[in-house]
């Protein structure tokens, strides 16, 4: 089987830096209007968000250990720095090589690096967020080498020429009747069946082969302990396995936030993690890498790589506010539990990372130019800060954001791209409102000349009347209708 | 509001504000730059250390081994796996009895260990066994596609989620509990912990791991499908776990 093509006339699978406001408009009215996504998320979310209540029916419990993962995620954060360095040194000493990337072409250049110097033909890839941050499929193939995704979800979705439309279950959007014609006809030799155990059986069979011919294998990491210099892994097919395992090179890629300091931390992260997630206890496997294969062990790679990613993380890293965003352990439950996601589906943000995590973390990496209009995709429910296991405020963070993005441009911003969402117009129309609320006497005049005026109120309202009747005033104020009442 | 046609503002030259982004210009490696840019925005003290055992403490269980067994087992078997009780001296005698009904012909295990010694020394009715020899490079092919089940002995094993604690090693190689499509586990009674956390502090796994460390909690599964759950996925279809019981204890 070859690698897909790069680019589908849905656009899913074009580079992340494409999707434009505009586009981003376009993309949630269309995917709303879509009554096959619709049902499909909403079915979905329905069945995670009802299989993790069935994991917390224990009140206390669940507080307990939000509160615990809650610390234990802010206190790595607060030794970071050396936090990373413990990690370096200490998987080096246990023969794994440690990089460190800026940014997605540095990181992209690493691996391309090792690849070449392997002559690799074909890397076959556990499931990574951070990979497709950095568009590494892209960056492969770009240079003639197969990049495989051989997570079921992931397999389909680059299968059929997309991305993933949820950090956790990636092919959440598909149907089985989608996914067995799309075997039927892209994969050689299969007939359509839309038996589940079937399809799956197909996906075993071709991937199985690739496990044993890969040159290359690559993960991403959950948690990456300091003391220890271990690489943690969760996943439920063994396909993580596979990759770290059977390939002779293994390269695993992470965000620099996700390091803790003691292998015991990990226990209620890892807990609350699947938990949260998918409901789940535990996942089928818990992979613990401290090394390549040693002299006298029979399997397992012999060269084992590390690239340690930033993409705009220390940028979040520097405002104590926005620091929150790194605590996150990539649980998808926020996105489960949103309004918004289950009813415009994951593809339609256009960022990598969807739904509220997706809102927080996108304008670090590509900067509040590309993604200033994300942060406004939400109804501030605070859903996804109630569920979030390790309690980042999001609505929080997304007023922020709104205001990051919305304020005048301004010298020394705490992010890229500050005031790219700037409007003077609106930004006068808001200062007016202040000042007119701010005080009786100008209220008192605005509330009476609004209602003498209201046959001027305009019809169309911009944002607001392209799905809501028009405001308009009330022809007698409150205050007038109390006073003759007395 | 309506937004206005946007241009690039005020970003000052040279790249990204703050310094952030690749337009920045700073001396060093990569890592350096990093790790100094965090440095200049991390807090001045770190945070107090969590204290773990405030949440496991009070919520420890006094139980009896038998409880841990019966919890580790409903724990395991609600994900699909196999549980077997024997005795020290009959596990083999059973093993021989599970491979011959599940159509086992060939069986990889692990040379050199206690396990494994008891197996070069049993014949199974129905069933080749064989110990390792080599590296996996050396028998990949067969590995792949003609032995038919790995049996491993676990390093312990949680109460609280049903599941294998299984470090591989020279002896047991990895591959052993992840390519055959049937994985057989031996697992002493006495070596299961309450929880995950018990078991890194009781067994001081911070001293030292192996190179691969591994929790498994049944066979491979997936619901990447309609949410619709499918085992056997890239890992083991079959789990299945003989738990050697100190006698009288566990009944
Ligand atoms: S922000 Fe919280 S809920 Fe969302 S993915 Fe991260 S940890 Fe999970």
């Amino acid at each position: 089987m070859s690698a897909p093509a790069p680019a589908t006339s849905k656009g899913d699978a074009r580079p992340i830096a494409f999707v434009s406001a505009q586009a981003l408009r376009e993309r949630m009215h269309e995917a709303v209007n879509d009554p096959h996504l619709r049902t499909s998320f909403r079915g979905a979310m329905d069945f995670l968000m009802a299989k993790r209540a069935a994991q917390f029916p224990d009140e206390s419990e669940l507080a307990s250990l939000r509160t615990l993962s809650e610390a234990i995620r802010q206190y790595s954060l607060s030794k970071l720095p050396d936090l990373l360095e413990q990690l370096e040194a200490n998987l080096t000493r246990n023969g794994v090589q440690v990089h460190w990337a800026a940014d997605a072409g540095e990181a992209n250049a690493i691996m391309l690096g090792i690849a070449r110097r392997h002559a690799a033909k074909s890397i076959v890839k556990g499931k990574s967020m951070v990979s497709e941050e950095i568009e590494f499929n892209h960056a492969m193939q770009a240079a003639g080498i197969e990049a495989l995704e051989s997570d079921m979800g992931e397999y389909i979705v680059q299968l059929a020429g997309e991305k993933p439309s949820h950090i956790i279950m990636p092919a959440i959007h598909k149907t089985k009747e989608q996914i067995a014609r799309l075997f039927a006809d892209k994969v050689p030799g299969v007939d359509y069946t839309d038996n589940v155990d079937a399809l799956i059986q197909i996906g075993r069979q071709v991937l199985r082969e690739k496990f044993e011919q890969a040159d290359i294998g690559l993960s991403g990491v959950n948690f990456a302990v300091a003391e220890t210099g271990t690489l943690c892994l969760v996943e439920n097919e063994g396909n993580g396995r596979m990759c770290t395992t059977v390939p002779r090179v293994h390269m695993a890629i992470t965000g620099i936030e996700k390091v803790v300091e003691k292998l015991e931390h990990v226990a209620p992260l890892f807990s609350i993690l699947t938990r949260s997630a998918t409901g789940q206890a535990i996942s089928t496997y818990f992979n613990m890498i401290s090394g390549p294969r040693k002299p006298d062990e029979k399997d397992g790679p012999e060269e084992v790589h590390l690239i340690l990613l930033d993409n705009g993380r220390s940028q979040a890293y520097a405002d104590e506010q926005l620091r929150k965003t790194l605590q996150c352990i990539r649980c998808g439950a926020c996105m489960n539990h949103c309004p918004v996601y289950t009813r415009i589906g994951g593809h339609a943000y256009g960022t990598t990372y969807p739904g509220p995590i997706g809102k927080i973390v996108s304008p670090h990496m590509m900067g509040l130019e590309q993604t200033h209009l994300l942060p406004t995709v939400s109804t501030l429910c605070g859903a996804c800060g109630e569920v979030c296991p390790v309690r980042i405020p999001i609505p929080e963070l997304l007023v922020r954001l709104r205001g990051e993005a919305q304020s005048a441009p301004h010298a020394n911003p705490a992010m890229a791209g500050q005031g790219a969402g700037y409007s003077a117009l609106a930004s006068f129309a808001w200062r007016a409102w202040a000042r007119i609320y701010a005080s009786p006497g100008n209220y008192r005049l605005f509330s009476w000349l609004a209602s003498r005026l209201r046959a001027l109120t305009p019809s169309r309202q911009s944002g607001w009347t392209a799905a809501r009747t028009p405001l308009t005033p009330a022809p007698r104020r409150l205050r007038d209708m109390v006073r003759d009442r007395r | 509001m309506k937004q206005p046609p946007r241009s690039p503002r005020s970003l000052p030259q040279g790249g990204a504000p703050n310094g952030f982004g690749p337009g920045a210009r700073e001396a060093g490696t990569t890592r350096d730059r990093i790790l100094a840019r965090l440095r200049a925005s991390r807090p001045s003290q770190p945070l107090p250390a969590p204290v773990l055992d405030e949440h496991y403490a009070p919520r420890a269980r006094n139980e009896t081994l038998a409880g841990r067994v019966a919890r580790f087992r409903a724990g395991i078997e609600s994900f699909h796996a196999e549980v077997h009780l024997a005795s020290e001296a009959g596990w083999p005698a059973l093993l021989a009895r599970l491979c011959a009904e599940k159509g086992v012909g060939s069986l990889l295990y692990g040379a050199g260990t206690p396990a494994g010694g008891r197996l070069d020394q049993s014949a199974f009715p129905a069933t080749a066994l064989r110990p390792w020899a080599g590296c996996v490079e050396d028998l990949k092919a067969e590995l792949f596609h003609r032995i038919d089940a790995g049996f491993t002995q676990a390093l312990g094993a949680i109460a609280e989620t049903g599941t294998l604690i299984v470090w591989p090693s020279e002896a047991e190689p990895r591959t052993l509990s992840l390519v055959p499509p049937i994985h057989f586990a031996l697992l002493d009674a006495r070596s299961i912990h309450p929880t995950f956390f018990d078991a890194i502090r009781a067994g001081n796994w911070a001293d030292g791991l192996p190179t691969n460390a591994l929790l498994v909690s049944g066979p491979s599964k997936t619901a990447d499908i309609q949410q619709t759950l499918a085992y056997g996925a890239h890992g083991p279809k079959e789990l299945v776990v003989i738990v050697i019981e100190a006698e009288g204890e566990v009944r």
